[in-house]
C-alpha cells in the first residue's frame, strides 16, 4: 500500500495562485468560483487580487451529466453571476480538479449567461484522473491520488481553509 | 394503513398527488430547489439541461390555460419534450377509457404525466396504473387537491414573510369547492403556521373543516383582523349545484376583498389569489392591482416551483 501524501497548507497555495493570475488579468477579467470549495478559494483570491475584479459563483447542480443516475444534489444554491459574461475573461476557480466533468458542466452553465471571450481554469489541487480533455492554467499543487482516495477542502467557522484526505474503502 | 402512493420504498417522492402527508422537511426541500430555479428564470437563457430526453405529457381532461401553460413552460425550461393533450376534445369523445389513453401515451415513451381531471382521485388512479419509471403530477383533481398550486402559494409566502411559525393567514371564499384551499391548508399546517383561518359563508365551508387545523370565521372583518396574509379564492361557479349564494353582488358585499376590509389586516399584509380573478365578485380591482397584491409574482413563482417538482421526481427515476 502506498503511503498517504502529506497535504500542504492552503493559504500559501492560494497566494501562489493569486501571483500567477495577477500577471494575466485584463480589464474584462472576472473570478467565478464553483460551489462549494471553489467558491471559498475564489473569495480568498478576490481578497488578494483586489476589489475591481467581479466575483461570481456557480452551482452546477442543474448541469451535471449524472443527474439521471444520481438525482439532484439536495442543497442546490442559486448561481450568482452579477456581471456581463458576454466578452469577459473568466477565471473559473475550483478546489480539486479530478475527472473534469464538473468543469465541463460549469462551462456549459457559463455559456447560458453569455459568450465569454475566454475561460481559464484555476484549481487549488490537481489530483489527476481526468476523463475529459480539460486542463488547468493555474494550479496550486499536483497531488496524484488513486481512485479510492479523495481530497477535501474544509472551512472552519473563522473561514480558515484546510485539506483532508478521505478513503472511500473505509 | 395503505402505503402512500407518492413515496417509493426509500421514502422519496416519486409522484406528487397531494400535499396531505408530506412533512415540513420535504416541503422545504421542494421550496429550496424552486428558489434556485427562480435564478434560472431571471437569466437571459432561461433553460437548463436537466430533463433533456424526457417526454412529458400534459393530460388535461378539464380546461385550463394558466396551469397548463406554466407546466409547459416549466418542462421546456428543463429541456424536456412536452406534448399538450386536451383530452376532452379528442380520445374520450371517441369512447376511449382513461387508462387506454394513458397506456397509449406510455407506449409512445412518456416519462411523466401532468394530469388535470374533474374527478377527485384521477391522478392517484393513473399513478397506481403506470409503470414504475413513469412519474405523475396532479395538476388539479375535482375538489380534492392541487398540490403544485399549494406549493407555489407557500413559496410566495416564504419569499415575502420568511418565517411560517409567526404568521396569521386567512383563506377567504369558496372553501367547499376549492382543491386549492385544501392543498394550501395541508401545506400551511405542515409548515407550522400557528394561526390559520378560513373565512366564508356557511354554504361555502365544508362541515368539519376545523378538523384540518383551521379556525372558522363567517365575518370577514373579524377573520382578517391582524393577519399577515390574505389568500382569496375564486368562486367556483362551475362546481356549484343549487343556489348556495343569493347573488354575486351580495357575496361581494360580505366577502369581497375591498381596500376597507383589507385595512383590518396588518399594514404589510400580502394579498394572494390563485386566479383567474373574478373582479368585483371576490376581489376589488383596487386591491387586485394594489401594492399589497402578489398575484402576478405567484404566477411567476409557479414556474420555478413546477420546475422543482418535475426535477425532484425525474431525479428519483430508477
Amino acid at each position: 500500500m502506498s503511503p498517504s501524501p502529506v497535504l500542504p497548507e492552503v493559504d500559501p497555495l492560494i497566494r501562489k495562485l493569486a501571483e500567477e493570475i495577477a500577471g494575466h488579468l485584463t480589464d474584462r477579467s472576472a473570478l467565478v468560483g464553483i460551489h462549494t470549495g471553489g467558491a471559498w478559494v475564489a473569495q480568498k483570491l478576490y481578497a488578494l487580487l483586489g476589489p475591481e475584479i467581479p466575483l461570481g459563483t456557480l452551482d452546477i447542480a442543474f448541469y451535471r451529466d449524472d443527474f439521471s443516475r444520481m438525482g439532484l444534489h439536495p442543497q442546490v444554491r442559486p448561481s450568482q453571476i452579477d456581471f456581463p459574461v458576454e466578452g469577459a475573461h473568466i477565471i473559473l476557480v475550483d478546489d480539486v480538479l479530478y475527472t473534469g466533468r464538473t468543469v465541463r458542466a460549469a462551462m456549459n452553465e457559463l455559456f447560458d449567461f453569455g459568450r465569454p471571450a475566454a475561460i481559464e481554469l484555476a484549481v487549488l489541487i490537481d489530483r489527476g484522473g481526468r476523463e475529459l480533455p480539460i486542463a488547468a492554467q493555474y494550479v496550486g499543487a499536483v497531488i496524484p491520488l488513486p481512485p479510492h482516495q479523495h481530497i477535501q477542502l474544509n472551512r472552519d467557522p473563522q473561514g480558515r481553509l484546510s485539506l483532508s484526505l478521505l478513503d472511500k474503502r473505509h | 394503513m395503505a402505503p402512500n402512493p407518492q413515496l417509493d420504498d426509500n421514502g422519496k417522492l416519486c409522484h406528487l398527488l397531494t400535499i396531505e402527508g408530506l412533512n415540513a422537511a420535504l416541503i422545504h426541500s421542494i421550496l429550496d430547489t424552486a428558489e434556485s430555479f427562480v435564478g434560472v428564470n431571471e437569466r437571459e437563457v432561461k433553460k437548463v439541461p436537466l430533463l433533456r430526453g424526457k417526454a412529458i405529457f400534459n393530460l388535461f381532461f378539464e380546461p385550463s390555460t394558466r396551469t397548463r401553460t406554466t407546466f409547459e413552460i416549466a418542462a421546456k425550461r428543463l429541456s424536456a419534450d412536452v406534448v399538450n393533450l386536451n383530452i376532452g376534445a379528442s380520445s374520450q369523445s371517441k369512447g376511449e377509457t382513461l387508462l387506454d389513453t394513458v397506456d397509449n401515451l406510455a407506449a409512445m415513451g412518456a416519462d411523466m404525466f401532468i394530469v388535470r381531471h374533474s374527478e377527485s382521485g384521477a391522478a392517484h388512479f393513473i399513478a397506481r396504473h403506470v409503470a414504475p419509471h413513469i412519474r405523475v403530477i396532479n395538476a388539479g383533481d375535482g375538489r380534492h387537491a392541487h398540490p403544485t398550486q399549494g406549493l407555489l402559494d407557500v413559496f410566495t409566502i416564504r419569499r415575502y414573510k420568511k418565517d411560517f411559525s409567526r404568521l396569521a393567514i386567512a383563506i377567504v371564499g369558496d372553501i367547499m369547492h376549492s382543491r386549492v384551499a385544501r392543498s394550501e391548508i395541508h401545506a400551511l399546517t405542515a409548515l407550522g403556521v400557528p394561526d390559520l383561518r378560513v373565512v366564508g359563508p356557511r354554504t361555502l365551508l365544508p362541515q368539519g373543516v376545523e378538523e384540518l387545523g383551521v379556525r372558522v370565521y363567517h365575518d370577514m372583518e373579524q377573520g382578517l383582523k391582524d393577519v399577515d396574509v390574505v389568500m382569496m379564492l375564486r368562486l367556483q361557479n362551475e362546481r356549484m349545484r343549487g343556489p348556495l349564494l343569493p347573488s354575486a353582488g351580495e357575496y361581494f358585499k360580505h366577502y369581497g376583498l375591498t381596500p376597507a376590509k383589507l385595512k383590518r389586516a396588518k399594514p404589510d399584509a400580502i394579498v394572494m389569489h390563485p386566479g383567474p380573478l373574478n373582479r368585483g365578485v371576490e376581489i376589488d380591482s383596487a386591491v387586485a392591482d394594489g401594492p399589497q397584491a402578489v398575484i402576478l409574482p405567484q404566477v411567476t413563482y409557479g414556474i420555478a416551483v413546477r420546475m422543482a417538482v418535475m426535477t425532484l421526481l425525474a431525479g428519483s427515476s430508477t
